[in-house]
């Protein structure tokens, strides 16, 4: 399987397309930390976002960090969350805002995979738990933005060799965890035949 | 009331230090046993992207370990486990103060993520504190004056994956693999599998679930002492590894690193089964203390 090396924000579509389910990504440039309360601000409250998302690269995350006295933030404890419970911001993301990447853990359900085709979107999975690692390649908070919401506030990271990470959904229209799932439910019926 | 209030005393002062210690300890060291367990799953692992998963977590451990950070960003809720003898010259009442004193002290000077959020405003509700957190499970021992507390620190995207059935007793024990295996397939990758899959058969309702909370806090692939409960633990353990789902959920031969069972007797028309899911950052770390407040840590309790 490929590994490819990108870099965001990406606006152009063909980069997005060079990727297919299961292939290993490791990233470069600037990726943007949301989660739950960011995007119920944003989608279910309309606050609009104080960050350009076009292009963007999302991660599901919620930052452990230190403060500092002249008000910029460091990194303690960088990790990522679960992404299926914010699945239904996945169309407007892209429609709206031009979102380019989802990035989480655990995966995207399968109502995921039709807006990423349709706005040329990919979802890409990190290894969750693995935060020790993904600390080390966030270079830097640049910025912050809704800091009432802390820690599920807007972040902008600069990172530097940031993965590897593993395309779960790509944007032709393949999820590795819909042929996993797949697969799985087709075991269990021959499991349980057997039990 | 205040003016009852007997002192802090010595031994609460050295309940609390080792509460504050286990937090952070269990936190950033994964126990012996949970290390040799995943780089025996690295060894089996066929699917590529299963090995890439492994892989990224054999090396986050040495991270942490270098870096002296955080395995998992997510600090959970404490949980803490806790024996208690009959003669330990602390009651539980002072015990329990120490434990969540030592929970919000450790958070605040590390300073660790505080998750604590009251359930319905969702509003931050301490330094992973709040009404009834942390969480503390109680045993008792006749003729002993120690005090054994082990932390396990809880992730949330495990936790979200817990699952309780109340079977009939006529689905007996096939009713009961079939349960924990779909509750397993469905959960896919988002409890951040290979993990320990904790299951708590009869009691009730509640008492199921206490019991699968207790079964994830073993050390990794120890047996139920009832050889017929660990039959079926080898047996779960073994099924589960045959669904595909894999590491993180993306595939391949490694789905489970163990199943760990503990089970209570009960009544004749009940067979609960409750499934709590431990990720594979199972994080814990121990601490016995004496009866004068000596206090002595164990990374393999």
């Amino acid at each position: 399987m490929p590994v490819h090396e990108v870099t965001f924000p990406i606006t152009d579509e063909a980069e997005i397309l060079k990727l297919r389910a299961g292939d290993e990504v490791i990233v470069q440039g600037h990726i943007i930390g949301i989660r739950d309360r960011t995007q119920i601000r944003i989608f279910d409250q309309g606050v609009e976002p104080p960050m350009d998302l076009r292009g963007a690269f999302l991660l599901h995350t919620a930052p452990g960090v230190r403060k500092l006295d002249d008000g910029r933030y460091e990194k303690v404890c960088i990790g990522t969350t679960t992404s299926a419970r914010m699945v239904r911001f996945t169309e407007p993301l892209g429609e709206r805002y031009g979102v380019r990447a989802i990035c989480g853990k655990g995966g995207f359900p399968d109502e995921a995979i039709e807006p990423m085709q349709r706005h040329g979107m990919v979802y890409f999975a990190i290894v969750g738990g693995a935060a020790a690692l993904e600390t080390t390649q966030i270079e830097e908070i640049e910025e912050v933005a809704w800091e009432e919401l802390m820690p599920e506030c807007l972040w902008k990271f600069r990172v530097k060799d940031f993965g590897p990470l593993t395309v779960g959904i790509d944007a032709h229209g393949n999820s590795l965890y819909h042929d996993v799932q797949a697969a799985a439910q087709k075991r269990l019926e021959e499991i349980f035949a057997r039990l | 009331m205040s003016a009852l209030r007997a002192p802090v005393t010595r031994i609460q002062h050295a309940v609390e230090d080792a509460a504050a210690h286990l937090y952070v300890w269990a936190l950033k060291d994964i126990p012996q046993d949970l290390r040799d367990a995943l780089a025996d799953a690295a060894g089996k692992e066929t699917s590529v992207p299963g090995q890439r998963v492994l892989q990224t977590i054999l090396r986050n451990i040495e991270v942490a370990d270098d870096e002296q950070n955080l395995v998992c960003q997510d600090t959970g809720i404490a949980v803490y486990t806790c024996t208690v003898g009959e003669h330990f010259p602390l009651h539980p009442a002072r015990i329990y103060e120490a434990l969540r004193d030592g929970t919000a002290r450790a958070t605040l000077e590390h300073p660790l993520r505080s998750n604590a959020v009251h359930t319905i405003t969702r509003e931050n509700t301490g330094p992973n504190v709040g009404h009834r957190l942390p969480i503390v499970h109680w045993e008792f021992v006749p003729d002993w004056d120690g005090l054994d507390v082990k932390c396990v620190p809880k992730g949330s995207g495990s936790e979200n994956m817990s699952f309780l059935k109340m079977c009939v007793p006529a689905d007996g024990v096939k009713g009961i693999k079939q349960f924990v295996l779909e509750s397993i397939v469905g959960a896919g990758g988002k409890p951040c599998p290979p993990g320990i899959v904790g299951v708590g058969i009869g009691g009730s309702a509640d008492y199921a679930m206490y019991l699968a909370k207790e079964a994830i806090a073993r050390p990794v692939g120890t047996r139920n002492p009832d050889p017929e409960v660990a039959k079926l633990e080898q047996g779960l353990f073994e099924l589960l590894n045959e669904t595909g789902i894999g590491p993180m959920g993306l595939g391949g031969d490694v789905t489970v690193l163990q199943c760990h069972i503990e089970h209570a007797d009960t009544h004749m028309t009940l067979n609960p089964v409750a499934v709590n899911y431990q990720c594979w950052a199972a994080r814990r770390a121990t601490a016995h203390v004496d009866a004068a407040g000596n206090v002595e840590f164990d990374r393999e309790a």
